[in-house]
Protein backbone atom coordinates (compact mmCIF):
# COMPACT_ATOMS: atom_id res chain seq x y z
CA UNK A 1 0.00 0.00 0.00
CA UNK A 2 1.21 3.28 -0.85
CA UNK A 3 -0.16 6.57 -0.14
CA UNK A 4 0.68 9.59 -2.21
CA UNK A 5 -0.92 13.11 -3.36
CA UNK A 6 -2.62 12.93 -7.07
CA UNK A 7 -3.50 16.54 -8.23
CA UNK A 8 -3.98 17.62 -5.05
CA UNK A 9 -5.89 14.36 -3.59
CA UNK A 10 -4.41 11.73 -2.08
CA UNK A 11 -4.60 8.27 -3.11
CA UNK A 12 -3.95 4.88 -1.68
CA UNK A 13 -2.23 2.06 -4.21
CA UNK A 14 -2.28 -1.20 -3.65
CA UNK A 15 0.14 -2.79 -6.22
CA UNK A 16 3.93 -4.24 -5.79
CA UNK A 17 6.64 -1.73 -4.90
CA UNK A 18 8.13 -1.87 -8.42
CA UNK A 19 5.26 -0.77 -10.28
CA UNK A 20 5.85 2.23 -12.62
CA UNK A 21 4.01 5.59 -11.81
CA UNK A 22 3.32 5.86 -15.35
CA UNK A 23 1.10 2.71 -14.93
CA UNK A 24 -0.54 3.84 -11.37
CA UNK A 25 -1.63 7.07 -13.23
CA UNK A 26 -2.90 5.76 -16.29
CA UNK A 27 -4.53 1.98 -15.48
CA UNK A 28 -5.13 2.30 -11.42
CA UNK A 29 -5.79 6.11 -11.18
CA UNK A 30 -7.46 6.07 -14.29
CA UNK A 31 -5.64 9.30 -15.65
CA UNK A 32 -4.81 8.96 -19.64
CA UNK A 33 -3.45 12.20 -20.06
CA UNK A 34 0.09 11.13 -19.15
CA UNK A 35 1.65 9.10 -22.36
CA UNK A 36 3.37 5.96 -22.26
CA UNK A 37 6.24 6.23 -24.95
CA UNK A 38 9.59 4.49 -24.50
CA UNK A 39 9.43 2.74 -21.02
CA UNK A 40 13.19 4.20 -20.21
CA UNK A 41 12.81 7.91 -19.64
CA UNK A 42 14.39 8.91 -22.77
CA UNK A 43 11.44 10.28 -24.52
CA UNK A 44 9.91 12.55 -21.81
CA UNK A 45 6.04 11.58 -22.86
CA UNK A 46 5.37 10.33 -19.30
CA UNK A 47 6.66 13.39 -17.68
CA UNK A 48 4.53 14.89 -14.42
CA UNK A 49 5.56 16.69 -11.23
CA UNK A 50 7.02 15.18 -7.89
CA UNK A 51 7.11 17.70 -5.47
CA UNK A 52 6.43 20.76 -8.11
CA UNK A 53 9.59 19.07 -10.39
CA UNK A 54 9.44 17.30 -13.74
CA UNK A 55 10.41 13.55 -13.55
CA UNK A 56 9.76 10.46 -16.05
CA UNK A 57 7.20 8.41 -14.83
CA UNK A 58 7.93 5.39 -16.64
CA UNK A 59 10.94 4.67 -14.49
CA UNK A 60 9.85 5.87 -11.21
CA UNK A 61 8.47 2.85 -9.04
CA UNK A 62 5.33 3.30 -7.15
CA UNK A 63 7.57 2.86 -3.58
CA UNK A 64 9.49 6.04 -4.62
CA UNK A 65 6.48 8.49 -4.97
CA UNK A 66 5.01 7.42 -0.96
CA UNK A 67 3.81 10.76 0.49
CA UNK A 68 4.91 12.62 -2.33
CA UNK A 69 2.65 15.31 -4.27
CA UNK A 70 2.13 14.50 -7.88
CA UNK A 71 0.87 16.35 -10.80
CA UNK A 72 -0.05 15.36 -14.01
CA UNK A 73 -1.51 17.44 -17.20
CA UNK A 74 -5.02 17.02 -15.47
CA UNK A 75 -3.97 19.09 -12.12
CA UNK A 76 -1.34 21.54 -13.96
CA UNK A 77 -4.48 24.43 -14.02
CA UNK A 78 -8.00 23.17 -12.81
CA UNK A 79 -9.72 25.03 -15.78
CA UNK A 80 -6.73 23.59 -18.00
CA UNK A 81 -5.56 27.38 -18.54
CA UNK A 82 -2.22 27.04 -17.66
CA UNK A 83 -0.08 29.75 -19.76
CA UNK A 84 1.31 26.81 -21.50
CA UNK A 85 -1.77 25.40 -22.26
CA UNK A 86 -3.44 28.37 -23.71
CA UNK A 87 0.36 29.25 -25.77
CA UNK A 88 0.09 25.96 -27.24
CA UNK A 89 -3.67 26.43 -28.35
CA UNK A 90 -2.63 30.04 -29.22
CA UNK A 91 0.65 28.73 -31.21
CA UNK A 92 -1.08 25.93 -33.07
CA UNK A 93 1.59 23.54 -31.29
CA UNK A 94 0.64 20.24 -31.81
CA UNK A 95 0.51 18.19 -34.79
CA UNK A 96 -0.29 14.51 -33.48
CA UNK A 97 -0.40 16.00 -29.66
CA UNK A 98 1.09 12.44 -28.19
CA UNK A 99 3.86 14.08 -26.61
CA UNK A 100 2.46 17.41 -25.45
CA UNK A 101 1.64 16.45 -21.80
CA UNK A 102 4.67 15.52 -21.10
CA UNK A 103 6.38 18.76 -23.20
CA UNK A 104 3.82 20.88 -21.24
CA UNK A 105 5.32 19.17 -17.74
CA UNK A 106 8.36 19.74 -18.91
CA UNK A 107 8.21 23.42 -19.85
CA UNK A 108 6.49 24.22 -16.57
CA UNK A 109 9.61 23.70 -14.36
CA UNK A 110 11.52 25.31 -16.73
CA UNK A 111 9.81 28.09 -16.72
CA UNK A 112 9.47 27.98 -12.66
CA UNK A 113 13.77 27.80 -12.70
CA UNK A 114 14.32 30.31 -16.03
CA UNK A 115 11.48 32.93 -16.01
CA UNK A 116 13.03 34.23 -19.55
CA UNK A 117 14.08 31.00 -20.89
CA UNK A 118 16.68 31.43 -23.95
CA UNK A 119 17.04 29.31 -27.01
CA UNK A 120 19.73 27.20 -24.94
CA UNK A 121 17.67 26.92 -21.37
CA UNK A 122 14.84 25.82 -23.91
CA UNK A 123 16.75 23.43 -25.58
CA UNK A 124 18.77 21.76 -22.79
CA UNK A 125 15.88 21.52 -21.21
CA UNK A 126 13.44 19.79 -23.43
CA UNK A 127 16.00 17.60 -24.75
CA UNK A 128 14.51 14.73 -23.57
CA UNK A 129 11.51 15.28 -24.97
CA UNK A 130 11.02 14.33 -28.17
CA UNK A 131 8.38 15.28 -30.88
CA UNK A 132 8.43 12.74 -33.66
CA UNK A 133 6.56 15.64 -35.63
CA UNK A 134 9.41 18.08 -35.08
CA UNK A 135 7.31 20.35 -33.49
CA UNK A 136 10.16 21.76 -31.89
CA UNK A 137 10.12 25.55 -33.44
CA UNK A 138 6.59 25.90 -32.41
CA UNK A 139 7.59 24.16 -29.13
CA UNK A 140 10.26 26.76 -28.30
CA UNK A 141 7.70 29.70 -29.85
CA UNK A 142 4.75 28.69 -27.23
CA UNK A 143 6.88 28.13 -24.16
CA UNK A 144 8.74 31.98 -24.99
CA UNK A 145 5.18 32.79 -25.18
CA UNK A 146 4.10 31.42 -22.04
CA UNK A 147 6.94 32.80 -19.88
CA UNK A 148 6.15 36.00 -21.45
CA UNK A 149 2.37 36.14 -20.02
CA UNK A 150 3.53 34.37 -16.34
CA UNK A 151 6.28 37.41 -16.50
CA UNK A 152 3.31 39.95 -16.92
CA UNK A 153 1.30 38.51 -14.43
CA UNK A 154 3.88 38.43 -11.77
CA UNK A 155 4.53 41.43 -12.62
CA UNK A 156 0.96 43.01 -11.91
CA UNK A 157 0.93 40.78 -8.57
CA UNK B 1 69.42 -30.82 26.69
CA UNK B 2 66.08 -30.78 24.53
CA UNK B 3 63.30 -31.82 27.36
CA UNK B 4 65.32 -28.38 28.51
CA UNK B 5 64.19 -27.05 25.52
CA UNK B 6 61.03 -28.53 25.51
CA UNK B 7 60.17 -27.46 28.89
CA UNK B 8 60.98 -24.00 28.38
CA UNK B 9 58.90 -23.76 24.92
CA UNK B 10 56.06 -25.11 26.97
CA UNK B 11 56.63 -23.15 30.05
CA UNK B 12 56.65 -19.61 27.60
CA UNK B 13 53.45 -20.84 25.73
CA UNK B 14 51.77 -21.36 29.16
CA UNK B 15 52.84 -17.90 30.31
CA UNK B 16 51.47 -16.64 26.62
CA UNK B 17 48.14 -18.14 27.07
CA UNK B 18 48.18 -17.17 30.43
CA UNK B 19 49.21 -13.58 29.20
CA UNK B 20 46.63 -14.26 26.87
CA UNK B 21 43.97 -14.65 29.21
CA UNK B 22 44.63 -11.99 31.46
CA UNK B 23 44.65 -9.52 28.93
CA UNK B 24 41.52 -10.52 27.19
CA UNK B 25 39.45 -11.10 30.46
CA UNK B 26 37.18 -8.61 31.41
CA UNK B 27 34.32 -9.75 33.97
CA UNK B 28 31.06 -10.03 33.50
CA UNK B 29 28.53 -7.47 34.73
CA UNK B 30 25.93 -8.30 36.57
CA UNK B 31 22.85 -8.75 35.15
CA UNK B 32 19.73 -6.90 35.81
CA UNK B 33 16.35 -6.65 35.85
CA UNK B 34 15.20 -4.26 32.95
CA UNK B 35 14.43 -0.73 34.13
CA UNK B 36 10.66 0.42 33.64
CA UNK B 37 10.92 3.02 31.41
CA UNK B 38 8.87 5.40 33.51
CA UNK B 39 12.16 5.63 35.64
CA UNK B 40 14.11 7.06 32.85
CA UNK B 41 12.97 11.40 33.48
CA UNK B 42 11.86 12.56 30.17
CA UNK B 43 14.41 14.96 29.56
CA UNK B 44 17.40 12.56 30.02
CA UNK B 45 15.36 10.60 27.20
CA UNK B 46 15.19 13.16 24.92
CA UNK B 47 18.73 14.50 25.08
CA UNK B 48 19.58 10.49 24.71
CA UNK B 49 17.13 11.14 21.62
CA UNK B 50 19.45 13.94 19.66
CA UNK B 51 22.78 11.50 20.90
CA UNK B 52 21.36 9.00 19.30
CA UNK B 53 21.00 10.92 16.41
CA UNK B 54 24.33 12.26 16.56
CA UNK B 55 25.76 8.49 16.35
CA UNK B 56 23.22 7.76 13.82
CA UNK B 57 23.36 4.45 16.02
CA UNK B 58 19.79 3.49 13.90
CA UNK B 59 21.40 3.10 10.69
CA UNK B 60 24.17 0.04 11.85
CA UNK B 61 21.58 -0.95 14.15
CA UNK B 62 17.95 -1.61 11.87
CA UNK B 63 18.08 -4.49 9.56
CA UNK B 64 16.84 -3.23 5.87
CA UNK B 65 13.12 -3.09 6.76
CA UNK B 66 13.56 -4.06 10.34
CA UNK B 67 12.71 -2.58 13.73
CA UNK B 68 14.36 0.07 14.42
CA UNK B 69 17.38 -0.81 17.43
CA UNK B 70 16.85 -4.78 16.79
CA UNK B 71 20.28 -5.00 14.94
CA UNK B 72 20.37 -7.56 12.08
CA UNK B 73 22.24 -4.87 9.50
CA UNK B 74 25.27 -6.87 7.84
CA UNK B 75 28.09 -5.06 7.78
CA UNK B 76 30.74 -6.01 5.14
CA UNK B 77 33.85 -5.72 7.13
CA UNK B 78 36.44 -6.92 4.08
CA UNK B 79 37.14 -9.97 6.68
CA UNK B 80 33.77 -11.07 6.74
CA UNK B 81 30.20 -10.42 7.47
CA UNK B 82 29.46 -8.55 10.87
CA UNK B 83 25.74 -8.96 12.10
CA UNK B 84 25.10 -5.55 14.25
CA UNK B 85 22.91 -6.64 17.34
CA UNK B 86 19.26 -5.48 18.79
CA UNK B 87 19.92 -2.76 21.69
CA UNK B 88 16.31 -2.21 22.36
CA UNK B 89 15.59 -3.40 25.84
CA UNK B 90 14.03 -6.89 25.65
CA UNK B 91 15.55 -8.74 28.40
CA UNK B 92 16.85 -12.14 26.32
CA UNK B 93 17.90 -10.24 22.72
CA UNK B 94 18.61 -6.86 23.49
CA UNK B 95 20.13 -5.16 26.28
CA UNK B 96 17.31 -5.12 28.39
CA UNK B 97 19.62 -6.85 30.98
CA UNK B 98 22.43 -4.51 30.70
CA UNK B 99 23.21 -2.18 33.34
CA UNK B 100 24.35 1.21 33.01
CA UNK B 101 27.90 0.63 34.37
CA UNK B 102 27.54 -2.00 31.50
CA UNK B 103 26.66 0.10 28.85
CA UNK B 104 28.92 2.72 29.73
CA UNK B 105 31.83 -0.09 29.48
CA UNK B 106 30.38 -0.76 25.96
CA UNK B 107 30.93 1.90 24.44
CA UNK B 108 34.08 2.87 26.22
CA UNK B 109 35.64 -0.24 25.76
CA UNK B 110 34.02 -2.23 23.40
CA UNK B 111 32.91 -4.88 25.65
CA UNK B 112 29.55 -6.64 26.33
CA UNK B 113 27.78 -6.99 29.10
CA UNK B 114 29.09 -10.79 29.58
CA UNK B 115 32.63 -9.54 29.32
CA UNK B 116 33.35 -10.74 25.83
CA UNK B 117 35.04 -8.68 23.60
CA UNK B 118 33.04 -6.30 20.61
CA UNK B 119 34.26 -6.33 17.55
CA UNK B 120 35.61 -2.69 15.86
CA UNK B 121 32.67 -2.65 13.43
CA UNK B 122 31.55 -0.98 16.17
CA UNK B 123 33.12 2.28 16.64
CA UNK B 124 34.13 2.03 20.60
CA UNK B 125 37.61 3.42 19.45
CA UNK B 126 35.35 6.44 18.77
CA UNK B 127 32.64 6.51 21.44
CA UNK B 128 35.36 6.25 24.20
CA UNK B 129 35.63 9.71 23.81
CA UNK B 130 31.94 10.24 24.87
CA UNK B 131 31.22 11.78 27.75
CA UNK B 132 29.98 9.73 31.21
CA UNK B 133 26.73 12.22 31.11
CA UNK B 134 26.18 11.82 27.45
CA UNK B 135 26.33 8.02 27.21
CA UNK B 136 24.16 7.62 30.63
CA UNK B 137 21.24 9.54 28.36
CA UNK B 138 21.95 7.46 25.59
CA UNK B 139 21.12 4.78 28.33
CA UNK B 140 18.31 5.99 29.08
CA UNK B 141 16.95 6.23 25.68
CA UNK B 142 17.15 3.27 24.34
CA UNK B 143 16.02 1.89 27.51
CA UNK B 144 12.99 3.58 27.15
CA UNK B 145 12.20 1.84 22.94
CA UNK B 146 10.17 -0.46 22.67
CA UNK B 147 11.83 -3.85 23.60
CA UNK B 148 12.13 -6.07 20.78
CA UNK B 149 12.44 -9.60 20.33
CA UNK B 150 15.05 -10.37 17.74
CA UNK B 151 18.22 -13.06 17.92
CA UNK B 152 21.69 -11.57 16.77
CA UNK B 153 22.24 -13.32 13.43
CA UNK B 154 25.48 -15.27 13.19
CA UNK B 155 28.82 -13.32 12.17
CA UNK B 156 30.36 -15.03 8.78
CA UNK B 157 34.02 -14.27 9.95
CA UNK B 158 36.22 -16.90 9.60
CA UNK B 159 38.06 -19.08 12.18
CA UNK B 160 40.26 -18.05 14.11
CA UNK B 161 39.06 -14.32 13.31
CA UNK B 162 35.61 -14.95 14.93
CA UNK B 163 37.53 -15.87 18.74
CA UNK B 164 36.44 -12.55 20.11
CA UNK B 165 39.25 -12.87 23.07
CA UNK B 166 41.37 -12.25 19.84
CA UNK B 167 40.23 -8.69 19.81
CA UNK B 168 42.32 -8.37 22.67
CA UNK B 169 45.38 -7.99 20.46
CA UNK B 170 43.83 -5.68 18.12
CA UNK B 171 42.97 -3.18 20.96
CA UNK B 172 46.52 -3.57 21.77
CA UNK B 173 47.48 -2.35 18.43
CA UNK B 174 44.70 0.75 17.51
CA UNK B 175 43.09 1.11 20.44
CA UNK B 176 44.51 3.94 23.37
CA UNK B 177 42.91 2.76 26.76
CA UNK B 178 44.32 5.98 27.89
CA UNK B 179 42.71 8.37 25.64
CA UNK B 180 39.87 8.70 27.79
CA UNK B 181 36.43 10.79 26.89
CA UNK B 182 37.58 13.94 24.46
CA UNK B 183 39.70 16.76 25.93
CA UNK B 184 38.79 20.22 24.57
CA UNK B 185 41.77 21.31 22.74
CA UNK B 186 43.36 24.61 23.88
CA UNK B 187 43.66 27.65 21.52
CA UNK B 188 40.25 26.60 19.46
CA UNK B 189 36.92 28.01 20.21
CA UNK B 190 34.20 26.46 21.97
CA UNK B 191 32.15 26.16 18.48
CA UNK B 192 35.29 24.13 17.47
CA UNK B 193 35.96 21.89 20.23
CA UNK B 194 31.95 21.04 20.63
CA UNK B 195 31.88 20.11 16.63
CA UNK B 196 35.54 18.24 17.34
CA UNK B 197 33.25 16.33 20.43
CA UNK B 198 30.63 15.53 18.01
CA UNK B 199 32.69 14.15 14.93
CA UNK B 200 34.97 12.43 17.15
CA UNK B 201 33.03 10.71 19.20
CA UNK B 202 29.30 10.02 18.93
CA UNK B 203 29.96 11.10 15.22
CA UNK B 204 32.72 8.42 14.42
CA UNK B 205 32.89 10.57 10.83
CA UNK B 206 36.74 9.21 10.40
CA UNK B 207 35.25 5.34 10.45
CA UNK B 208 34.24 5.54 7.13
CA UNK B 209 36.12 9.09 5.89
CA UNK B 210 39.60 7.03 6.90
CA UNK B 211 41.27 4.56 5.16
CA UNK B 212 42.08 1.44 6.99
CA UNK B 213 44.77 -0.63 7.30
CA UNK B 214 45.09 -4.56 6.51
CA UNK B 215 44.00 -5.44 9.97
CA UNK B 216 40.69 -2.98 9.85
CA UNK B 217 42.51 -0.14 11.78
CA UNK B 218 42.29 3.60 10.73
CA UNK B 219 45.34 4.59 9.20
CA UNK B 220 45.86 7.54 11.51
CA UNK B 221 48.35 8.78 9.33
CA UNK B 222 45.70 9.37 6.02
CA UNK B 223 43.39 10.62 8.94
CA UNK B 224 39.81 11.96 6.70
CA UNK B 225 41.75 11.02 3.46
CA UNK B 226 38.69 9.07 1.92
CA UNK B 227 38.04 5.59 1.83
CA UNK B 228 35.61 2.84 0.06
CA UNK B 229 32.93 2.20 1.42
CA UNK B 230 30.81 -0.82 0.10
CA UNK B 231 31.34 0.23 -3.15
CA UNK B 232 31.30 3.85 -2.54
CA UNK B 233 33.27 5.87 -1.69
CA UNK B 234 33.40 7.96 1.58
CA UNK B 235 34.95 11.32 0.12
CA UNK B 236 38.00 13.21 1.35
CA UNK B 237 37.55 15.01 4.37
CA UNK B 238 40.73 16.95 4.67
CA UNK B 239 42.59 19.27 2.22
CA UNK B 240 42.78 16.51 -0.65
CA UNK B 241 38.91 16.85 -1.32
CA UNK B 242 38.89 17.54 -5.27
CA UNK B 243 35.41 19.89 -5.01
CA UNK B 244 36.38 22.63 -7.91
CA UNK B 245 34.89 25.03 -4.80
CA UNK B 246 36.21 25.20 -1.43
CA UNK B 247 33.92 23.12 1.08
CA UNK B 248 33.56 26.00 3.81
CA UNK B 249 31.59 25.95 6.94
CA UNK B 250 28.50 27.43 5.37
CA UNK B 251 28.47 24.62 2.89
CA UNK B 252 29.43 22.09 5.34
CA UNK B 253 26.52 23.91 7.47
CA UNK B 254 24.03 23.64 4.27
CA UNK B 255 24.73 20.15 3.47
CA UNK B 256 25.01 18.23 6.81
CA UNK B 257 21.83 20.21 8.33
CA UNK B 258 19.36 19.78 4.64
CA UNK B 259 21.41 17.03 2.73
CA UNK B 260 22.51 19.30 0.02
CA UNK B 261 24.89 21.94 -0.70
CA UNK B 262 24.49 23.64 -3.93
CA UNK B 263 28.10 24.18 -4.82
CA UNK B 264 28.77 20.30 -4.33
CA UNK B 265 26.19 17.69 -4.41
CA UNK B 266 23.50 15.96 -2.59
CA UNK B 267 24.17 13.63 0.14
CA UNK B 268 23.52 9.66 -0.92
CA UNK B 269 24.34 6.34 -0.15
CA UNK B 270 24.63 5.63 3.45
CA UNK B 271 25.32 9.20 3.75
CA UNK B 272 21.69 9.60 3.93
CA UNK B 273 21.18 8.06 7.24
CA UNK B 274 24.36 10.13 8.81
CA UNK B 275 21.93 13.75 7.58
CA UNK B 276 18.89 11.84 8.77
CA UNK B 277 20.51 11.12 12.12
CA UNK B 278 21.87 14.81 11.85
CA UNK B 279 18.36 15.68 11.90
CA UNK B 280 17.87 15.54 15.60
CA UNK B 281 20.30 17.84 16.42
CA UNK B 282 20.32 21.79 17.24
CA UNK B 283 21.16 24.38 14.18
CA UNK B 284 24.28 24.97 17.14
CA UNK B 285 25.38 21.71 16.81
CA UNK B 286 25.45 21.25 13.07
CA UNK B 287 27.48 24.77 13.19
CA UNK B 288 29.82 23.53 15.35
CA UNK B 289 30.74 20.17 13.04
CA UNK B 290 30.66 22.42 9.93
CA UNK B 291 33.53 24.60 11.68
CA UNK B 292 35.30 21.90 12.86
CA UNK B 293 35.84 20.12 9.17
CA UNK B 294 36.20 23.67 7.43
CA UNK B 295 39.08 23.88 9.69
CA UNK B 296 40.32 20.81 9.34
CA UNK B 297 39.78 21.27 5.32
CA UNK B 298 41.57 24.52 4.98
CA UNK B 299 38.73 25.74 2.88
CA UNK B 300 39.29 29.30 4.36
CA UNK B 301 42.55 29.79 2.32
CA UNK B 302 40.71 28.43 -0.58
CA UNK B 303 37.92 31.40 -0.58
CA UNK B 304 39.91 33.69 -2.71
CA UNK B 305 39.88 31.94 -5.99
CA UNK B 306 36.08 30.27 -5.38
CA UNK B 307 34.40 33.07 -7.99
CA UNK B 308 37.05 32.28 -10.22
CA UNK B 309 36.81 28.52 -9.79
CA UNK B 310 32.72 28.74 -10.12
CA UNK B 311 33.49 30.72 -13.26
CA UNK B 312 35.94 28.36 -14.90
CA UNK B 313 32.80 25.24 -14.05
CA UNK B 314 29.89 27.13 -15.21
CA UNK B 315 31.83 27.40 -18.59
CA UNK B 316 32.32 23.51 -18.85
CA UNK B 317 28.87 22.99 -17.53
CA UNK B 318 27.67 24.66 -20.56
CA UNK B 319 30.22 23.18 -23.29
CA UNK B 320 28.66 22.99 -26.87
CA UNK B 321 28.04 19.26 -27.45
CA UNK B 322 28.45 20.10 -31.10
CA UNK B 323 26.15 19.25 -34.27
CA UNK B 324 26.77 15.25 -33.81
CA UNK B 325 27.58 14.50 -29.60
CA UNK B 326 29.24 11.64 -28.94
CA UNK B 327 27.31 8.85 -27.47
CA UNK B 328 27.98 9.66 -23.81
CA UNK B 329 26.69 13.24 -24.78
CA UNK B 330 23.46 12.18 -26.32
CA UNK B 331 22.97 10.14 -22.86
CA UNK B 332 23.29 13.53 -21.03
CA UNK B 333 21.07 15.02 -22.96
CA UNK B 334 18.34 12.86 -23.03
CA UNK B 335 18.72 11.74 -19.47
CA UNK B 336 20.26 14.25 -17.53
CA UNK B 337 20.07 17.70 -18.78
CA UNK B 338 16.40 18.21 -18.30
CA UNK B 339 17.13 18.08 -14.64
CA UNK B 340 20.79 18.86 -14.04
CA UNK B 341 21.40 22.05 -17.23
CA UNK B 342 22.28 25.47 -15.38
CA UNK B 343 22.11 28.29 -17.85
CA UNK B 344 23.62 31.55 -16.42
CA UNK B 345 26.55 32.12 -14.07
CA UNK B 346 25.99 30.17 -11.34
CA UNK B 347 23.39 26.90 -10.75
CA UNK B 348 20.25 26.91 -9.36
CA UNK B 349 19.50 25.01 -5.63
CA UNK B 350 17.01 22.46 -7.86
CA UNK B 351 19.46 21.54 -10.44
CA UNK B 352 22.56 19.66 -8.82
CA UNK B 353 25.25 21.23 -11.39
CA UNK B 354 27.37 17.84 -12.21
CA UNK B 355 30.14 20.61 -12.98
CA UNK B 356 30.85 21.29 -9.59
CA UNK B 357 29.64 17.87 -8.20
CA UNK B 358 32.07 16.11 -5.69
CA UNK B 359 31.08 12.71 -7.07
CA UNK B 360 32.32 13.46 -10.57
CA UNK B 361 35.37 15.02 -9.83
CA UNK B 362 35.96 12.72 -7.31
CA UNK B 363 38.92 9.80 -7.37
CA UNK B 364 36.80 7.31 -8.57
CA UNK B 365 33.59 6.42 -10.21
CA UNK B 366 31.69 4.14 -7.67
CA UNK B 367 29.10 7.29 -6.24
CA UNK B 368 28.37 8.21 -9.78
CA UNK B 369 27.59 4.50 -11.37
CA UNK B 370 25.48 4.17 -7.71
CA UNK B 371 23.76 7.18 -8.13
CA UNK B 372 23.02 6.72 -11.82
CA UNK B 373 21.90 3.12 -11.52
CA UNK B 374 19.53 3.45 -8.11
CA UNK B 375 18.51 7.53 -8.00
CA UNK B 376 17.92 9.17 -5.14
CA UNK B 377 15.09 8.83 -3.11
CA UNK B 378 12.92 11.77 -1.54
CA UNK B 379 14.09 10.98 1.69
CA UNK B 380 18.26 11.35 0.35
CA UNK B 381 19.83 14.17 -0.08
CA UNK B 382 18.07 17.50 -0.83
CA UNK B 383 14.47 17.41 0.82
CA UNK B 384 11.57 16.28 -1.53
CA UNK B 385 13.59 16.34 -4.11
CA UNK B 386 14.07 12.93 -5.98
CA UNK B 387 15.83 11.29 -9.00
CA UNK B 388 14.99 7.97 -10.67
CA UNK B 389 17.46 5.36 -11.25
CA UNK B 390 18.34 4.60 -14.45
CA UNK B 391 19.72 0.96 -13.99
CA UNK B 392 17.09 -0.47 -16.06
CA UNK B 393 17.10 2.36 -18.64
CA UNK B 394 20.78 2.79 -19.80
CA UNK B 395 23.16 -0.37 -20.42
CA UNK B 396 26.73 -0.85 -19.32
CA UNK B 397 28.07 1.05 -22.39
CA UNK B 398 25.14 3.97 -21.58
CA UNK B 399 26.70 4.59 -18.23
CA UNK B 400 30.40 4.22 -19.13
CA UNK B 401 29.96 6.60 -22.41
CA UNK B 402 28.31 9.35 -19.66
CA UNK B 403 30.84 8.75 -16.87
CA UNK B 404 33.56 9.88 -19.89
CA UNK B 405 32.00 12.40 -21.10
CA UNK B 406 30.99 14.24 -17.78
CA UNK B 407 34.30 13.36 -16.13
CA UNK B 408 36.02 14.51 -19.79
CA UNK B 409 33.75 17.88 -20.18
CA UNK B 410 32.65 19.14 -17.11
CA UNK B 411 35.94 18.23 -14.71
CA UNK B 412 39.94 18.74 -14.85
CA UNK B 413 40.31 15.41 -13.27
CA UNK B 414 42.42 12.61 -14.92
CA UNK B 415 39.98 9.91 -16.55
CA UNK B 416 38.37 7.19 -14.46
CA UNK B 417 40.52 3.96 -14.95
CA UNK B 418 37.99 0.54 -15.59
CA UNK B 419 34.69 2.55 -15.38
CA UNK B 420 32.95 -0.74 -17.65
CA UNK B 421 33.95 -3.01 -14.62
CA UNK B 422 32.78 -0.26 -11.97
CA UNK B 423 29.68 -0.24 -13.38
CA UNK B 424 29.75 -4.26 -13.77
CA UNK B 425 30.21 -4.44 -10.43
CA UNK B 426 27.61 -1.64 -8.92
CA UNK B 427 25.14 -3.50 -10.95
CA UNK B 428 25.57 -6.50 -8.76
CA UNK B 429 25.52 -4.78 -5.65
CA UNK B 430 22.99 -2.53 -5.73
CA UNK B 431 19.64 -4.04 -5.30
CA UNK B 432 17.91 -1.27 -7.02
CA UNK B 433 19.85 -2.72 -10.45
CA UNK B 434 18.68 -5.32 -12.28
Amino acid sequence: MTTFQLNGSPITIDAAEDTPLLWVIRDLAGMKGTKFGCGIGMCGACTVHLNGRAVRSCITPLAAVADASITTIEGLDPQGQHPLQKAWIETQTPQCGYCQSGQIMQAATLIKDYPNPTDADIDAVMNGNLCRCMAYVRIRKAIKLAAAEMRGSAAHE
Amino acid sequence: MLKRILIGLLVLVLLGGIGMFALAWRPALQPIDPPRASSFPDALVAKGEQLAGAGYCATCHTAKGGQTYAGGFGLESGFGTIYSTNITPDADTGIGRWSEAAFIRAMHEGVARDGTHLFPAFPYTHFTKVTDEDLKALYAYFMTRPPVKAEAKRNTLPFPLSIRALQAGWKLLFFDFDQGVYQAQAGKSDEWNRGAYLAEGLGHCSACHTPRNALGGERTGALYAGAPIEGWLAPALNASNPAPLPWTQDDLYDYLRSGASIHHGVAAGSMSEVIQGLAKLPDADVRAIAVYFADRNGSAAQAANADQALAKAMAMAQRDPGVVPEHGAQVYLSACASCHYNGGAAPLPARPELALSSTINGPDPGNFIHIVLGGIGQKDGMPGAYMPGFGMSLNDEDISALAAYLRGSRTTQAPWNDVPAAVAGARKQSPAAP
